[in-house]
């Protein structure tokens, strides 16, 4: 990251700032990639390889999951490029509470006691893994 | 029940693949120089991204049945195998907070099984 020569113009709180909005935005297309691989995954047949293969190659919801994961992937290693992974890990764990809410909300699924807070723990233990205490 | 025991060893599986994509992806950002082009034909970026398919696959094989808000969490232990591939490979010490963290996950991922039922 220490370039000789400086961009003119670009101060790096900007970049900072770019690069947290894009991961932010990241974490909505992480999400609904999640989604659409869940409801591909139901119609995946798992007799064979081949027709694993084969289910997976035509499957519209599954393809589009996988094409938003990419996109996203694309887009953070972007963001990786002006800011550390340190400060921009932590935010991809929004991802996990955006999936629980929408999992709930257009999936059906339950919410427990235990589900909510192993999900927030999960959370909370991402963030702190960037938070880097040795600067 | 919200997975069955099949579901939760494919999740673990994919987790692992997945963490050797985070440090190839990392590797080829680092030594890249140009734009997109060049970061998109840069061999260790293809490599992280067709190790992330690898890993989707087995994620897609794990979530067909079974609660996708009790499995996609568990894929945060592939920041487990991260930490320890950072240090090793990019030499990142092993801070105090990350081990907290890495405790967290690791408890986070309980609470939810212990939900399991």
């Amino acid at each position: 990251m220490d370039s000789p020569a400086a961009v003119p113009g670009s101060s790096g709180t900007l970049r900072r700032r770019k690069a947290i909005i894009l991961v932010v935005f990241c974490t909505i297309l992480g999400a609904a990639a999640q989604i659409l691989l869940k409801v591909g995954s139901r119609t995946v047949d798992t007799e064979s390889l081949w027709t694993i293969a084969w289910s997976m190659a035509l499957n519209v919801p599954l393809i589009l999951g996988l094409s938003l994961y990419g996109l996203s992937t694309v887009l953070f290693i972007h963001a990786l490029r002006n800011e550390q992974l340190s400060l921009l890990y932590p935010l991809i764990s929004l991802t996990y509470i955006w999936v629980t809410f929408v999992s709930v909300a257009l999936l059906g699924e339950s919410l427990s006691f235990w589900k909510i807070a192993g999900v927030l723990v999960i959370v909370s233990g991402v963030a702190l893994l960037g938070k880097d205490d040795s600067r | 029940m919200s997975a069955t025991m099949n579901s939760i060893l494919l999740v673990l599986l994919a987790s692992f693949v997945g963490s050797f994509g985070a440090v190839l992806l990392k590797s080829g950002s680092m030594r890249v120089q140009g734009g997109a082009i060049s970061m998109m034909l840069s061999p260790r970026i293809l490599a992280g991204c067709c190790t992330y398919v690898l890993s989707s696959i087995f994620f897609i094989l794990a979530i067909r049945q079974g609660e996708l808000s009790f499995l996609y969490p568990m894929v945060a232990l592939g920041y487990v195998w991260t930490m320890l591939w950072s240090k090793l490979v990019f030499g990142e010490p092993f801070t105090r907070n990350k081990f907290a963290g890495i405790g967290l996950i690791l408890l986070g991922v309980a609470l939810l099984n212990v939900g399991r039922q």
